[in-house]
């Protein structure tokens, strides 16, 4: 039965951090929504170019947060609680 | 003909590369190598897929029965700054006002552009704070790029972007105090005080989502250059197999493609954080600053001050 519950630990483990990882989706749209409008401007004004990259670049690291969030919580989902909680269970069982 | 006018130049023998250079630069490279040593010494021998977090050196006893564990994140960060500290020293000893000596223009030009940076981003006001943005920027960047010679790279520890984080929230909250606290309490019911908790939230955010952003990054760049290197030994595995003897166990697929990643997730990623963590810093101080208030506040104890001495005459 432990054995069971191990294995539903470890695989809801998995399954979460790969749900996690969907908000992947956010940041990847926004930044490539932002890259385009920066392309747009370069392409209107070329002499913009070094200020226009360098708001692009910071723009998209802040939007990148969202998806770093998830990034942490599934790091945290595959290495550190798997063994927290079949410690708790293996407490529990005796 | 600058003699002839009487006018010597003290600098104009060529600067040799003296001894003091010499030792300076091994200086600045033994930190390196000796976090190399270390590692080396402390790393268990193993193959395969390996992340894990940092490796702990020593535990020292504090009071209250609890352990600080020695990481090897800490070491590896106080070597960069050792590092960088006699950097700089080997690139500003013996500045002279006459003196053309590369060392010189390299320090002259990198204290130019941090200037106009924070001159850019902040305004005259802060000026000051020209040396930590450029200490935050110098050891981020350095301690990203730790990872091209094999170390840790502390950047990749959620406790040390974390207490870089925390100086940020402390001087953010420092500026924001300058009115005065009962000011700063103002501030949290800005639009309207119905949002109060909100602005809490953000608040306490900050440093939080900058903390994981700076530590995200990096680690997910060793996170999937670890991945691709095992995947690419597992096929390079299966495709060389028919080669006899031990050639069929060199993983030649390995050779090239990680590095080409590593320039993106160790070199651009990695400097492009730090800029980004120095520009938030930089951003979030001087917005969180109420400067008309702070000026306005100043010029009525002026005039409180010059009316005082009037009197006083």
């Amino acid at each position: 039965m432990t054995e069971l519950a191990i294995g539903i630990i470890l695989g809801c483990c998995a399954l979460g951090a790969g749900v996690a990882m969907i908000a992947g989706i956010g940041p990847g749209i926004g930044e490539g929504n932002a890259v385009a409008k920066a392309c747009e401007a370069i392409g209107r004004q070329p002499e913009c170019r070094g200020q226009v990259t360098t708001t692009m670049l910071m723009g998209c690291a802040v939007a990148e947060t969202t998806g770093l969030y998830a990034l942490v919580i599934a790091i945290l989902l595959i290495f550190v609680a798997p063994q927290r909680l079949v410690d708790i269970l293996m407490n529990i069982v005796g | 003909m600058e003699e002839k006018i009487g006018f010597k130049n003290p600098e104009e023998k060529k600067t040799k590369f003296g001894f003091v250079d010499i030792l300076l630069l091994i200086l600045t490279v033994l930190p390196l190598i000796a976090g190399i040593m270390l590692k080396i010494l402390f790393t268990p021998a193993s193959d395969g897929i390996q992340i894990e977090g940092a490796m702990i050196y020593a535990e020292i006893n504090m009071p209250f029965g609890t352990t600080m564990p020695i990481t090897e994140a800490q070491i590896n960060s106080w070597l960069v700054i050792l590092s960088i500290m006699f950097l700089c020293i080997f690139l500003t000893h013996g500045m002279t006002v006459w003196g053309k000596g590369k060392r010189q223009i390299i320090a002259e030009w990198i204290v130019e552009k941090v200037d106009s940076l924070v001159k850019e981003n902040m305004g005259e006001y802060f000026m000051g704070f020209a040396p930590f943005v450029a200490a935050i920027l110098a050891l981020s960047a350095c301690s990203s790029l730790l990872s091209l010679i094999g170390l840790f790279p502390p950047t990749s520890d959620i406790n040390i972007t974390a207490g870089w984080a925390i100086l940020t929230f402390i001087l953010i909250t420092h500026y924001k105090m300058k009115c005065g606290p009962l000011q700063y309490i103002k501030s949290f019911g800005e639009p309207v005080p119905f949002l109060a908790p909100l602005n809490i939230i953000s608040e306490v955010a900050t440093p939080v989502s900058m903390a994981f952003r700076h530590y995200g990054n990096v680690l997910s760049g060793s996170v999937i250059s670890v991945l691709i290197s095992a995947l690419l030994a597992k096929l390079s595995a299966m495709v060389f197999a028919f080669l006899p003897g031990a050639l069929a166990k060199v993983p030649f697929l390995r050779i090239g493609l990680p590095a080409v990643l590593s320039v993106y997730f160790d070199v651009f990623s990695g400097c492009l954080q730090a800029f980004i963590f120095a520009m938030l810093t930089m951003l979030y101080v001087a917005g969180g600053f109420p400067q008309e208030l702070y000026m306005k506040k100043q010029e009525k104890k002026k005039l409180k001050k010059a009316k005082k001495a009037q009197r006083a005459d």
